[in-house]
C-alpha cells in the first residue's frame, strides 16, 4: 500500500516535470497511463537515435504498460486515486486546480481559519491577474528606487563636508598616526606568542583574563566603566573632592577658634551667636511655631534658673573683689554693670505682642485714606497731560548757544541775522512757555478754519484765541523775514554772477538748478516785484495767517510751510470744511516737519561741514626740546609760533557760492583707485568689513601667539606624504555599531542552547563599539 | 657712597646660543605703532607684487615619448612614480625626482586609451585600441627578461577607458557598455549600459568605493552603484563631457569637463542642476583631476592651457601655459598636493607646481611664518582695487586672449538679445533661465 502510494508520487512529479519541459508533444497524446508517459519523457530526454534500441524499449514499456493497465482496471480504489493530499493522480495531464489542494487545508484543523479564509477568498475570485509592468517601465522603478537609496547614503557625509568646509585649520593626510610613543599594547598585538616561556606567561595572563590584545581593559574595569559614565564620574568625583575640601576648612576653622585666647572675641562671638539665634528665632516664629515654643520654653527655664541663682547679681567673690577697685578702676565698674545689666536681660519677662495688637497696626498702615493716591485735582481740565509738563521741556535751540557764540565770532551778516531770528524765536518760546496750557487746548479745535464763518468754535476762551492768532502773526513774520532773507542772499549772489558775466543774454547762472524750489527762486530772481505764491492753492490756515503779512510781504512759499510751528499736530474729529487734496498734502507736510526748524538746522551742517574741512593748526611742539620741561611747564612762546604749523587753505568749496546746497567733499580722487568700491560677498555690512581691514594681523600689533593663531594656513600638507581620500570607516561610525546593536535581535531568534553561545561576541561588539564613541 | 646702576637680568637679553636670533623686546603699545591699516596695506601690495615676481611654475619636462601622451597615470604609493601611456601604445614609467624614465613597454598596438594603477601599487593596468586589457606588473622585469603583462584579456570591443577599485580587486572599464571585471576573471561580472553604445571615461568614486560614474557618447554622464543591478541616473548636457573626476574628499561631488569649455560640478543627490560652472577655457576641455585635498582642481584643455579652479568658484585662480606646449590631452594633480602634472600632444610630460610661487624644499620657521603673514595678507586686502588687479592679472598667449575676448562679445551680444526679446514679448513668456540651468538637457530615471 506504502510502496503503491510513493510509486504514485514518483509517477505524478515525473508527470509535471514532462509538462514543463516538452508541453506541446505530451499534451496530444492519450494520457491515460502515467507511467509511458514517464518513460517516454525520459527517452526524450536521453534523446537516442538506434532505431533498434528504439524498438526494443518500446516493447517493452508496451509490456509494462499492458500488465499495469489491467491492474488498473481491476483495482478501485479510493486510496490509488485519491492520495493523501487528496490530489488525483489519474489524469496527469490535466491540470491540478486549487479546488484540489484545497480539499486538505479544510480537512486539516492545524491549518488556521486565517489562511483557509484567505484560500477561499482566491477561490472565489474570478478576476484576472494584471499584466506585469513592461520592462522599462520596470528597470525605471528599479533605477528610481536603486539612486534614492544612493543618494540617501551619500548623504552621510554631509556633516563630515559642512565640518570640513567649516574648520579654520585642516591638516592632511587627515588621518595621522599618532604622535608620541604607542602603548604596549598596541605595539604587541602584531606579535604572536612562541617560546615557551611567552606561552606561559601568556597563558598566565589569560587566567588572570587580562585582555592581550584590542580591549585593553579587564572585565572589571569594563564593569566598573558600564556602570557609570566618564562624565558621571567627574562629576562625582569633583563633587566628593569639594566635599572633603570644605569639610577640612571647617576643620581647620574651627582648631584655630579653639585656640583663640582672647575672653573679648570669645564674648563678641557668644553675641553674635545670639543675635543669629534671635533672628532665627524670630523666623521660627513664623515656620514652625511648635519648634519655636520649645525654644521660647527653654529660655523661660533658663530665666527662671537665672532668677533661683545668685549668678551676675554681684554676690559672687569676684564681684566683691571688683567691687573694691570698682572705687579707682573704670573697667571694674564697667564690668559690674554689664554683669547687672545681664542679669536684667536674663530676667526680663519676654513680651510678645498679641496678634490682635498687629493687626490692628498693619490696618491703620494700610487704611491710608484714597485721596493721598489721587492725583491732583486737575486745573486745567481740557488737558491734563500738558500740565506745564512738557512745555518747561527747553528747546533744542537754547543748548547750542555756544556754536552761536562761534558763529558771532565770523564776521558775517547772513550769521548776524540768523543770531537774530534765533533770539526772536527764543522770545517766542518763552511766551508759548506760559500760554501753552491754554494753547494746547486751543489745539484740539484748532483745524479749523478760522476764516470761514459757518465753522463751530469750540474754544470759549476768546482771549487765548486772540493770543494764539497775534502769536502766529508773529510767526508768519519770522518767516516771511528768512524767506526774504534767502531771497536778498540769492539776488546778491546773482547780481554778482551777472555782474561778473556781464550782460549775458541767456541765464546762465553760477546757480545749479536742482530741484523745484530752485526752479521757483530762479523765477523770483528774474521778477523781483511780488507776485502771487507759486503755490497757488494752499490751505486756509496759511491763508488765513499770510492775510495780515500780506500788508508787509506779499509772498508764500513751500519753505514757509516747512518751517512753520508745528500747530496743528492733532487730528481732525470732525470734517474741515475746506478740502482740497493740496490742502491735505501740505497738512500732511506739515505734520511731517513739525517742529523742525530744517533750514537753520541746514545752515548749521553746512557750517559744521565747512568747519571740518578747513584744515587745522598742526602743533609740532615738543615740551622740554630745547628748554626746560615738566609739570606746570609750558614751551616757550617762541617755540609755538615755530612749531604750530599752519596748512594750506584747502581749494574753495563746491557749494560755497550755493547757500542752500551742500556739497560733500569726502571724496577723495586720489585715495579712490586705493578704496574698496562696493561691499565684497561674504561681508554684511560695512562695519563688519571696515572692522575685518582695521584689525591688523602682523607681528608689529600682536604678540607671537596671536599672530600665529591669525596667520594659520588654511590647510596644510605634510611634505612628501600621500594625501589618500577619505575612507569611510573612519570617518562615519554608525554602519560599524550597527552590527553590534543586531546583535541581541539574532540572539533572541536562536535556540536558547544558542543563546550562550551567542552572547560574547555581541557583548564584545558592543564594547567595541563603547570605545568608539568615546 | 652708595652708587646706584640700572641692573638687567641677563636672561632677558643674552642669547642661549649664537645661533639664536636676537632678542628684541617689544612694545606692543598701538600708540607707538600708528597706521596700522595703511602700513598692512602697503605689505599686502609687497606681498602680492612678489607673489607675482615669484611665480615660476614650470619645474620639468619630461620627453622620450614618441607621439602624444593619452593618459597619465600616478603610482598609488609612491610620490615619485608616474606611469604615462602614448598614442602609439607606449607607457613609459617615470621618476619624477630622477626626472628620467625608468621603463618603457610596448603595451598596445594604437593608442593607450587608457591606464589604472592598483590600489596597493603593485601592477598597473592598460587598455588599447586592439580590444585588450593588460596587466603589467609595476616591477621591472629583470636583464634579458621580456617585457610581458600578468594577464592578459580580449574584449569584443575596444575599451575607451579604464578605473580601478580604490579597495578590491575589481576594475571598471568602458567601451561599448560599462564593465565591471574581476580581476581573476576574463569575462566581466557584470556590465551596464543604457541605450548608449560609447562611452569615453569612467571612474570609481574614491570614497563611496561603490559608486561609478561615466560619461558617454549621448552627452550624459550616467551613474552606477555596483551593488544594484540596474544604472542610476543620467544627466545629459547639452555637449558631450569628455571625462569626469569625483572630489575625494567630498563623496557626493563631482566635475566633469565639457566640450563646451566648461566644467561642471555636480552633486549626485541634485543632478538637475549643476553646484558651480567653471567657465575660463576657450576650448574643449579634455581632462580634470582633482587635488588630493579635494580643495581644487586641474583642467586641460584644447587649447593648450592648463587651468586650476577653485572647486566653488566660477572662475579659475591660475593658468599655465608655455609656448611650445599643445593641445593638453591629460592632467594629473600629485597625491602630495604639491605638483601637476600634463601631458600633452607635442610628446612632453611637463610637471608644474600647483601654487605658482610656492617656496619649494624645507622652509625654516621664520620662512614659514613670513609665508604665511602674506598669505593672510594678501587674503585680508584681496578686495582692494590695487591688489586685486596685481593679483589676477597673468599672461596669455595672443590666440587664446583673443579667443577669450571674442566669446566674451559673444556672450554679451546673446544675452542682450535675449533681453530685448525679454523686453519685447509677452511678460513672463520668456523666462529668466540661470546659468546653471542653461547647460542641463535632461535628468533620465
Amino acid at each position: 500500500m506504502a510502496k503503491s502510494s510513493s510509486l504514485q508520487k514518483t509517477t505524478l512529479s515525473k508527470g509535471v516535470k514532462v509538462t514543463f519541459t516538452v508541453a506541446a508533444d505530451e499534451e496530444e497524446l492519450p494520457s491515460d497511463d502515467d507511467d509511458e508517459e514517464a518513460i517516454s519523457a525520459s527517452e526524450d530526454e536521453e534523446g537516442s537515435d538506434d532505431e533498434r534500441k528504439h524498438n526494443k524499449l518500446l516493447e517493452a514499456i508496451s509490456s509494462l504498460g499492458g500488465r499495469k493497465r489491467k491492474k488498473q482496471s481491476e483495482r478501485s480504489e479510493a486510496s490509488v486515486q485519491v492520495s493523501e493530499f487528496a490530489v488525483n493522480a489519474e489524469g496527469t495531464g490535466e491540470k491540478v486546480n486549487l479546488s484540489d489542494l484545497l480539499g486538505t487545508v479544510e480537512k486539516n484543523s492545524g491549518t488556521s481559519n486565517k489562511t483557509k479564509k484567505q484560500l477561499r477568498n482566491l477561490q472565489n475570485s474570478k478576476e484576472t491577474l494584471e499584466l506585469p509592468l513592461n520592462k522599462q517601465q520596470t528597470e525605471k522603478i528599479q533605477r528610481g528606487i536603486a539612486y534614492e537609496k544612493t543618494a540617501q547614503e551619500v548623504s552621510c557625509w554631509n556633516p563630515i563636508i559642512v565640518q570640513n568646509r567649516k574648520a579654520e585649520q585642516v591638516v592632511f593626510p587627515l588621518k595621522q598616526e599618532p604622535l608620541g610613543p604607542r602603548r604596549v599594547e598596541q605595539v604587541v598585538a602584531g606579535w604572536k606568542v612562541q617560546t615557551p616561556l611567552e606561552q606561559e606567561i601568556f597563558r598566565l595572563l589569560h587566567n588572570n583574563s587580562q585582555p592581550v590584545v584590542d580591549p585593553v581593559l579587564t572585565p572589571v574595569e569594563e564593569a566598573s566603566l558600564k556602570a557609570m559614565s566618564l562624565e558621571e564620574a567627574k562629576i562625582r568625583r569633583a563633587e566628593l573632592q569639594k566635599a572633603r575640601a570644605l569639610q577640612s576648612y571647617y576643620e581647620a576653622k574651627a582648631k584655630r577658634e579653639k585656640k583663640i585666647k582672647s575672653k573679648k572675641y570669645h564674648r563678641v562671638q557668644k553675641k553674635a551667636r545670639r543675635k543669629e539665634f534671635l533672628k532665627q528665632f524670630e523666623d521660627m516664629c513664623k515656620t514652625n511655631p511648635e519648634v519655636a515654643l520649645e525654644e521660647l520654653k527653654k529660655m523661660e527655664m533658663s530665666r527662671m534658673t537665672e532668677r533661683m541663682s545668685l549668678k551676675h547679681q554681684n554676690k559672687g567673690k569676684w564681684a566683691k573683689s571688683k567691687a573694691i577697685m570698682a572705687k579707682y578702676d573704670e573697667s571694674a565698674r564697667k564690668a559690674m554693670q554689664e554683669q547687672l545689666q545681664m542679669n536684667k536681660d536674663l530676667t526680663q519677662k519676654m513680651v510678645v505682642l498679641s496678634d490682635d495688637e498687629h493687626e490692628s497696626k498693619d490696618e491703620e498702615s494700610e487704611t491710608v485714606p484714597d485721596f493721598v493716591n489721587d492725583p491732583e485735582p486737575i486745573i486745567d481740565s481740557v488737558n491734563p497731560w500738558m500740565k506745564g509738563r512738557l512745555t518747561r521741556e527747553q528747546p533744542e535751540v537754547r543748548c547750542v548757544t555756544p556754536e552761536e557764540a562761534e558763529a558771532a565770532v565770523e564776521d558775517n551778516t547772513e550769521e548776524e541775522l540768523l543770531g537774530e531770528f534765533e533770539r526772536k524765536r527764543r522770545l517766542r518760546q518763552a511766551d508759548e512757555e506760559g500760554s501753552t496750557p491754554a494753547e494746547e487746548k486751543e489745539h484740539a479745535s484748532e483745524v479749523v478754519v478760522e476764516e470761514n464763518e459757518d465753522v463751530v468754535e469750540i474754544s470759549d476762551n476768546e482771549e487765548n484765541d486772540d493770543k494764539e492768532e497775534e502769536e502766529e502773526e508773529e510767526e508768519e513774520v519770522d518767516v516771511s523775514e528768512f524767506n526774504s532773507l534767502f531771497k536778498l542772499m540769492r539776488s546778491e549772489k546773482t547780481q554778482e554772477g551777472q555782474e561778473e558775466d556781464g550782460e549775458g543774454l541767456l541765464d546762465e547762472g553760477p546757480i545749479r538748478v536742482q530741484n523745484m524750489e530752485d526752479l521757483e527762486v530762479l523765477g523770483e530772481v528774474f521778477e523781483p516785484q511780488p507776485t502771487v505764491a507759486p503755490s497757488r492753492p494752499q490751505t486756509a490756515v496759511a491763508e488765513a495767517a499770510s492775510a495780515p503779512t500780506k500788508k508787509r510781504n506779499m509772498e508764500i512759499d513751500l519753505r514757509e510751510v516747512l518751517t512753520k510751528e508745528a500747530k496743528v499736530i492733532n487730528v481732525p474729529f470732525f470734517p474741515t470744511v475746506v478740502e482740497d487734496e493740496h490742502d491735505e498734502q501740505i497738512s500732511i507736510i506739515k505734520e511731517a516737519f513739525a517742529g523742525d526748524d530744517v533750514i537753520s538746522d541746514f545752515m548749521k551742517d553746512k557750517r559744521k561741514q565747512e568747519a571740518a574741512a578747513r584744515p587745522k593748526v598742526v602743533d609740532l611742539t615738543l615740551p622740554g626740546w630745547g628748554e626746560w620741561g615738566g609739570v606746570g611747564l609750558k614751551p616757550s612762546r617762541w617755540k609755538r609760533r615755530r612749531f604750530r604749523v599752519k596748512m594750506a587753505p584747502p581749494p574753495p568749496r563746491q557749494d560755497q557760492k550755493l547757500p542752500d546746497v551742500i556739497i560733500s567733499e569726502k571724496r577723495n580722487a586720489s585715495l579712490a583707485p586705493h578704496q574698496v568700491s562696493h561691499l565684497p560677498f561674504p561681508f554684511e555690512n560695512t562695519a563688519q568689513f571696515e572692522s575685518c581691514i582695521r584689525t591688523p594681523i602682523g607681528p608689529t600689533w600682536n604678540t607671537q601667539n596671536v599672530v600665529k593663531k591669525m596667520t594659520k594656513p588654511k590647510v596644510v600638507t605634510t611634505m612628501g606624504a600621500i594625501i589618500e581620500p577619505m575612507v569611510k570607516e573612519d570617518f562615519i561610525k554608525s554602519r560599524t555599531t550597527t552590527p553590534a546593536a543586531k546583535g541581541p535581535a539574532i540572539m533572541f531568534s536562536g535556540d536558547k542552547g544558542a543563546r550562550r553561545g551567542a552572547k560574547r561576541p555581541s557583548e564584545r561588539n558592543q564594547r567595541r563599539s563603547q570605545k568608539r564613541r568615546k | 657712597m652708595k652708587v646706584k646702576v640700572l641692573c638687567r637680568n641677563p636672561d632677558d637679553y643674552v642669547r642661549e646660543t649664537t645661533r639664536d636670533i636676537q632678542r628684541v623686546p617689544r612694545n606692543y603699545d598701538p600708540t607707538l605703532h600708528p597706521f596700522e591699516v595703511p602700513r598692512e596695506y602697503t605689505r599686502a601690495l609687497n606681498a602680492t607684487k612678489l607673489e607675482r615676481v615669484f611665480a615660476k611654475p614650470f619645474v620639468a619636462s619630461l620627453d622620450g615619448h614618441r607621439d602624444g601622451i593619452s593618459c597619465i597615470v600616478k603610482h598609488s604609493k609612491s610620490l615619485s612614480t608616474v606611469l604615462s601611456g602614448a598614442c602609439d601604445g607606449e607607457v613609459k614609467v617615470w621618476n619624477l625626482p630622477k626626472r628620467e624614465c625608468m621603463r618603457t613597454v610596448q603595451a598596445h598596438e594604437g593608442f593607450v586609451r587608457g591606464m589604472c594603477s592598483r590600489f596597493c601599487g603593485t601592477s598597473f593596468f592598460t587598455v588599447g585600441d586592439d580590444k585588450t586589457i593588460k596587466q603589467w606588473n609595476m616591477e621591472a622585469p629583470g636583464y634579458g627578461v621580456r617585457e610581458e603583462p600578468i594577464n592578459t584579456i580580449l574584449g569584443k570591443a575596444v575599451f575607451t577607458g579604464i578605473d580601478h577599485h580604490h579597495r578590491e580587486g575589481t576594475f571598471a572599464t568602458c567601451g561599448q557598455t560599462v564593465d565591471i571585471w574581476d580581476e581573476q576573471r576574463s569575462s566581466p561580472i557584470r556590465s551596464f549600459s543604457w541605450g548608449v553604445d560609447s562611452f569615453s571615461c569612467v571612474r570609481y568614486n574614491p570614497v563611496e568605493t561603490e559608486l561609478l560614474a561615466s560619461c558617454a557618447s549621448d552627452r550624459s554622464v550616467v551613474l552606477y552603484d555596483t551593488r544594484e543591478s540596474a544604472p542610476l541616473r543620467k544627466v545629459i548636457m547639452q555637449l558631450r563631457s569628455n571625462t569626469l573626476c569625483w572630489n575625494p574628499m567630498e563623496a557626493y561631488y563631482f566635475t566633469c569637463a565639457n566640450e563646451d569649455y566648461n566644467l561642471y560640478t555636480y552633486d549626485i543627490r541634485h543632478l538637475d542642476v549643476p553646484v558651480t560652472v567653471h567657465m575660463d577655457h576657450v576650448s574643449a576641455v579634455l581632462d580634470v583631476d582633482y587635488s588630493p585635498t579635494g580643495r581644487e582642481f586641474v583642467s586641460a584643455s584644447f587649447d593648450k592651457t592648463v587651468r586650476i579652479f577653485q572647486k566653488d568658484k566660477g572662475h579659475s585662480r591660475e593658468v599655465y601655459h608655455t609656448k611650445r606646449m599643445q593641445h593638453v590631452i591629460s592632467v594629473r594633480w600629485s597625491a602630495d598636493n604639491k605638483y601637476i602634472m600634463s601631458g600633452s600632444d607635442e610628446m612632453n610630460i611637463r610637471l608644474w607646481k600647483a601654487n605658482a610661487s610656492e617656496k619649494l624644499g624645507l622652509l625654516s620657521t621664520r620662512e614659514k611664518a613670513a609665508a604665511n603673514y602674506n598669505k593672510k595678507l594678501m587674503e585680508k586686502f584681496q578686495h582692494h582695487p590695487q591688489v586685486r588687479r596685481i593679483a589676477r592679472h597673468r599672461h596669455l598667449p595672443r590666440d587664446v586672449l583673443k579667443q577669450k575676448r571674442e566669446q566674451r562679445e559673444m556672450k554679451e551680444a546673446r544675452r542682450r538679445k535675449e533681453q530685448n526679446v525679454r523686453k519685447h514679448s509677452k511678460p513672463g513668456s520668456v523666462p529668466l533661465v540661470t546659468e546653471k540651468e542653461k547647460h542641463v538637457v535632461a535628468v533620465v530615471e
